[in-house]
């Protein structure tokens, strides 16, 4: 939709109440028009409990929320009076964490409220810091009140009367939307002194982080609320005993905390049928309610797509993401932000939930989930993610910090053409030896992008060793770009999109590239419209 | 270890380049008291270190050393724990910027949708590398993780505004506005 089209939407939709047949989505399955949102193949597949608020209410507007049952479910806890029916309710109902562990929350809160302590805290994590996922921005900067209100909940059940809110400092629109939020909420009398009339009283303050994805691990991020750099701590005393400031401390993400209102409206019964497994007796027997995830890469259809547990791989990538775009064939989805795994195409059929997913040796994590097609090299992939766990490993224990470099080191090698044999099963054993020895969930989990990917991809790895090529025609030093005369046409496109000017030919005759000036910067290959370069 | 000598090593890790001689001047009163109100915010707590060097950032761009031996003062807290914090969170930054700052994103989505051959191309254009200042001060230009744009992937922000679906063949045209 352009400018262009407003005059025609205002005389006919506004004024005629008809619909612009030329605007309306095509959907590119079927070739036919689709008149409602919820008809288009990308929604019709979600069950949107969390986002779908999003796009009824103004953000900045506590009335919007209201109006849509918001602080309902905290009018009704605080009137009960029942803490403890509350923790029941989230125990029963098998929520668990959003931000990657996937600890059942109810546990979480009732060891908090049964530990000693001055005084109890609640964080909301919201330093989203896998690359690749955005949905807990999406919530706090969309419906900021539905964090808020599962807060207060969470802050009511477990006795705490003050909270944190722990925001990505590249997330300026969040932490503004959630600051207006609060305010909102202040003044009207839902958070601060005697809630409601309740006796109860609570306050919640917004921390900016500094840039560290290790601040996402618990006591790295209390640590940082403290303000101290955000190492993290062993947890041989967890963080529900003794957390921010060694007190009892309940710890969960964006997302987590906006399902609370939900289970305390609908009822963990109703909660419990949506979802894998039973978890009548066990909290950790099942993934219940909807998920997030951020559908991105090579998809046609990117954003958030949120779906019920269980949902499988396939359902999320082709039948709502509409498959890989360019007629290229998919290779993996990685999941699980950058210490997840890469799941192959004989893996499409999983059903989407916590073990699941760590069966196969990836993870949920916080839902990122990227797309990867037959141009992507998993050895670059595993590569891209070890450099940045090695950038982000805080450096206090030696498996991670040295482990993780080790790892680097070989992998580079690798990408560069100059991979040993052995090195492959040299990357095995020094990944296990991270994941069994560091101190905290960052490295026990980084290995998991090397080990996924020599599993199911390691005939990519052997080409990288063995052959010195690189299949996806990614890794640079392994590419030797050259012109194949059949196919040139002398158009010159190449040669103009050339930096480095390493291409010779006139138009109309065919070109050649000068291999020793070459820079393999790709320019010509995507430049060429008649896949007359070669690499 | 003398006084003098682990001074020297911590300025020199601190603002590297510069010699270890007198302080250089504050930079007059004006500029202390815009420091001390950034405090007043914050409570003078040390607690809130942090948010006091992002506030001191986003009025300076960067962190100066004479702010940061102010706040030491003001606080009581010793200069290596602010280096400690500088250094440790990727948002602080210890030397001037250029006039515009790029960040080009390198998630996972940007990155597998050819973040590293945009990157390459600006290196190219600008002739420095990432995490470098052109010598004219126009542009610093950073790889950063994320900005949680992933559906328009790959993206970059230049003074705090979005380019998206960036292309390695045409980002060196979309820089030139910026004098």
């Amino acid at each position: 939709m352009k400018p262009a089209d407003v005059p025609e939407i205002v005389a006919k939709t506004i004024k005629k109440g008809e619909i612009v047949e030329r605007l309306l989505y095509l959907d590119p399955s079927t070739g036919k028009r689709v008149e409602l949102e919820n008809e288009v193949p990308y929604y019709r597949r979600q069950m949107r409990l969390i986002l779908g608020n999003n796009s009824r209410i103004d953000p900045a507007d506590i009335r919007d929320y209201i109006a849509l049952d918001g602080y309902e479910a905290l009018r009704r806890v605080l009137e009960s009076g029942k803490p403890r029916s509350v923790i029941e309710t989230i125990k029963k109902s098998g929520l668990r964490g959003r931000g990657g562990g996937g600890f059942p929350a109810g546990i979480k809160w009732e060891t908090a409220r049964g530990a000693k302590g001055r005084k109890r805290f609640v964080i909301c994590n919201a330093d989203e810091g896998d690359p690749g996922a955005f949905m807990d921005r999406s919530i706090c900067e969309g419906n900021p009140h539905s964090v808020i209100e599962g807060i207060v909940i969470g802050a009511y059940a477990v006795g705490a009367h003050e909270g944190f809110i722990y925001v990505r400092n590249e997330y300026p629109l969040a932490v503004e939307a959630l600051t207006i939020a609060l305010e909102q909420a202040r003044e009207c009398g839902l958070l601060g002194g005697d809630i409601l009339g309740s006796g109860f009283s609570f306050d919640i303050s917004i921390s900016r982080g500094g840039g560290a994805f290790v601040c996402g691990e618990s006591t790295a991020l209390m640590a940082s609320l403290e303000g101290r750099p955000g190492e993290p701590r062993a947890k041989y005393i967890h963080t529900v005993e003794k957390g921010l400031w060694e007190q009892p401390t309940v710890l969960n993400n964006v997302e987590t905390w906006a399902n609370v209102p939900k289970i305390i409206l609908g009822g963990a019964a109703w909660y419990t049928g949506i979802g894998t497994g039973d978890v009548s007796d066990d909290p950790w027997g099942g993934s219940k309610g909807t998920k997030i995830f951020s559908l991105v890469g090579k998809v046609a259809n990117t954003g958030l797509v949120e779906v019920p547990m269980g949902t499988t791989l396939r359902e999320i990538v082709f039948d709502i993401g509409g498959g890989v775009p360019k007629g290229k064939k998919f290779k993996a989805v990685q999941t699980g932000g950058p210490s997840g795994g890469c799941l192959p195409e004989s893996l499409l059929d999983l059903p989407v939930d916590f073990d699941a997913l760590t069966d196969a040796g990836s993870m949920m994590g916080s839902g990122g989930m990227i797309v990867m097609d037959e141009d992507t090299c998993m050895v670059d992939v595993a590569r891209y993610f070890i450099d940045f766990l090695k950038d982000e490993s805080c450096g206090k224990c030696l498996p991670c910090r040295e482990g993780l470099r080790a790892l680097l080191d070989i992998l580079d090698r690798i990408v560069a053409g100059r991979g040993k044999r052995g090195d492959i099963a040299l990357l095995e054993e020094i990944s296990e030896g991270i994941a069994a020895t560091s101190l905290c969930a960052l490295g026990g989990s980084a290995p998991n992008p090397v080990l996924t990917t020599i599993r199911y991809f390691r005939d990519e790895y052997e080409a990288h060793i063995n052959r010195k090529k690189c299949p996806a025609g990614v890794c640079k030093p392994l590419l030797r770009f050259r012109v194949v005369p059949e196919r040139c046409t002398g158009c010159r496109a190449c040669f103009k999109a050339c930096p480095a000017a390493c291409i010779a030919g006139k138009a109309k005759e065919i070109h050649a590239i000068d291999e020793t000036k070459c820079i393999r910067c790709g320019a010509c290959f995507d430049a060429c419209r008649f896949e007359a370069i070669a690499r | 270890m003398s006084g003098t000598a682990s001074t020297r090593t911590i300025r020199e890790a601190l603002f590297p380049g510069r010699p270890g001689g007198a302080m250089p001047a504050s930079g007059g009163v004006s500029d202390e008291r815009a420091v001390q109100r950034i405090l007043e915010r914050h409570g003078r707590m040390a607690s809130q270190i942090i948010a006091v060097l992002q506030d001191l950032q986003a009025l300076r761009q960067y962190l100066p050393e004479a702010d940061l031996r102010l706040i030491s003062r003001e606080l009581d807290v010793p200069l290596t724990r602010l280096y400690a914090i500088a250094t440790f969170y990727k948002a602080f930054r210890l030397v001037p910027r250029g006039r515009h700052e790029i960040s080009l994103c390198t998630g996972t989505a940007c990155h597998v949708r050819g973040a590293m051959r945009v990157k390459d191309a600006i290196e190219r254009e600008l002739k420095i590398a990432a995490g470098g200042t052109t010598s004219d001060m126009r542009f610093s230009f950073e790889t950063v993780r994320c900005l949680g744009c992933c559906g328009q992937a790959p993206v970059m922000m230049i003074d705090g505004e979005l380019l998206s679906r960036l292309d390695h063949l045409t980002v060196g045209k979309a820089l030139e506005k910026y004098k």
